[in-house]
């Protein structure tokens, strides 16, 4: 029944996709996806902070009583979503600033002790840390195709890291931006659209 | 019982491994975090309070130990002289601390301008307060003496719709400012002779 650590690891890509097939985090996931690289910025943090808990869950498995197990991952989770938020401060301050309040709230991302509570609370260090790095990375991709379909037709543009910005109005100058998908309502209807087309394809 | 020990001993444990982990990196990164905040926030602030010095504020900048904090003030110099600092003050907001640089002239004790640096306020109410110009400037040119506060509280600060609670912080922020230059005017005019050239 066990699978192997690259099924662990693929299955956050595709079979167990956070936001599409586990329809989870959907607040981070609606709320900063106004860009791509807003997108991908958060899921990166997201990523480190199921990996680092994963691990520590993972090793801790033992030693934490079942009682105050919930206690226990959340004072892991909330220690590394410390250390995300000062590392960003630190080193990338202007995407800090952008993200504003989802870092913090990573701490209470549904992902994050779901995947604590159910498969590193269970299961070894090894598959852990796949299962946190494929989900984690399955988050980011999901975020940034989000972010990357609603900035292109929101704004006509597609930013990677500032200046490696890409306008589209100059290629196609008859293109007019649709700004609605870049304000709160926007986020439900490309959430929704991708979660059709992700059905339609199915397994 | 032997549970009951076992929950508090590994609670505890865990606990205290964190919170040591955590200074270490509030410790290890607080020197890069004031480099990018002078850098990208500050930095903004500083230059709208004190537009038009003659100099660079940023690099201007002298530093005063006030009781337990340390102050950063950094120095305009208008029509040829060093007369003016900008530092930060804070308050409790919303969401957490909110930082206010304020701008005074020490030949006349008037505020210059006021600017909100870092905070964490809802967006779109509180967040005004950094975004909206008009609620900064009820704050230029008021004496060092006056009572800033909001007119709910009998000041003469109209709050911003929906974020009073943000408003007051700013007011507070800016008053605790005030009250620390007054205190430390008499330094403040030795330090600045510094950048008289």
């Amino acid at each position: 029944m066990a699978k192997s650590i690259v099924q662990e690891f693929t299955k956050g890509l595709w079979e167990e996709l956070p936001p599409f097939r586990l329809v989870l985090g959907l607040c981070p996931v609606l709320g900063v996806t106004t860009s791509m690289e807003n997108g991908l910025g958060m899921g990166v943090a997201t990523t480190f902070v199921l990996a680092c808990s994963n691990i520590l869950v993972s090793l801790l498995r033992n030693i934490i009583p079942p009682k105050v197990r919930i206690a226990c991952f959340i004072i892991i989770i909330a220690s590394f979503v410390i250390v995300v938020e000062h590392l960003l401060q630190a080193y990338a301050y202007p995407l800090f600033l952008k993200l504003g309040v989802f870092i913090p709230l990573i701490v209470v991302n549904c992902i994050v002790l779901g995947r604590a509570e159910a498969f590193a609370s269970k299961n070894g260090i090894a598959s852990s840390t796949a299962d946190g790095m494929g989900i984690g990375i399955g988050f980011t991709l999901s975020l940034g195709a989000l972010g990357a379909f609603r900035e292109i037709l929101g704004k006509g543009s597609l930013t990677i890291w500032g200046d490696l910005g890409y306008n589209l109005t100059s290629v196609f100058p008859s293109f007019q931006p649709f700004e609605f998908m870049v304000q709160a309502p926007g986020a439900f209807i490309g959430l929704g659209l991708m979660l059709c087309a992700i059905n339609a394809i199915g397994d | 019982m032997n549970e009951m020990i076992k929950m508090v001993v590994v609670l505890t444990i865990l606990s205290s491994v964190s919170g040591g982990l955590l200074a270490a990196i509030h410790d290890g990164t607080a020197a890069q975090i004031e480099n990018q905040q002078l850098k990208f926030v500050k930095g903004p602030a500083i230059k709208t309070i004190l537009e038009g010095s003659a100099n660079d504020p940023i690099v201007d900048r002298f530093k005063i130990v006030d009781g337990e904090t340390e102050l950063s003030f950094f120095v305009g110099k208008f029509n040829g002289k060093a007369n003016t600092v900008a530092f930060e003050g804070f308050g409790k907001g919303y969401g957490g601390d909110i930082g206010v640089m304020i701008g005074i002239n020490l030949d006349d004790d008037k505020l210059i301008g006021a600017a909100v640096t870092t905070h964490s306020e809802t967006p779109g109410l509180g967040a005004k307060s950094k975004e909206d110009p008009s609620f900064s400037l009820q704050f230029k040119g008021l004496s060092v003496d006056e009572n800033v506060k909001v007119t709910n509280d009998g000041g003469g600060i109209n709050a911003i719709s929906g974020a009073t609670i943000t408003s007051r912080a700013v007011c507070d922020a800016v008053a605790k400012s005030l009250a620390s230059y007054k205190r430390l005017k008499p330094q403040l005019a030795e330090q600045i002779k510094a950048f008289e050239n």
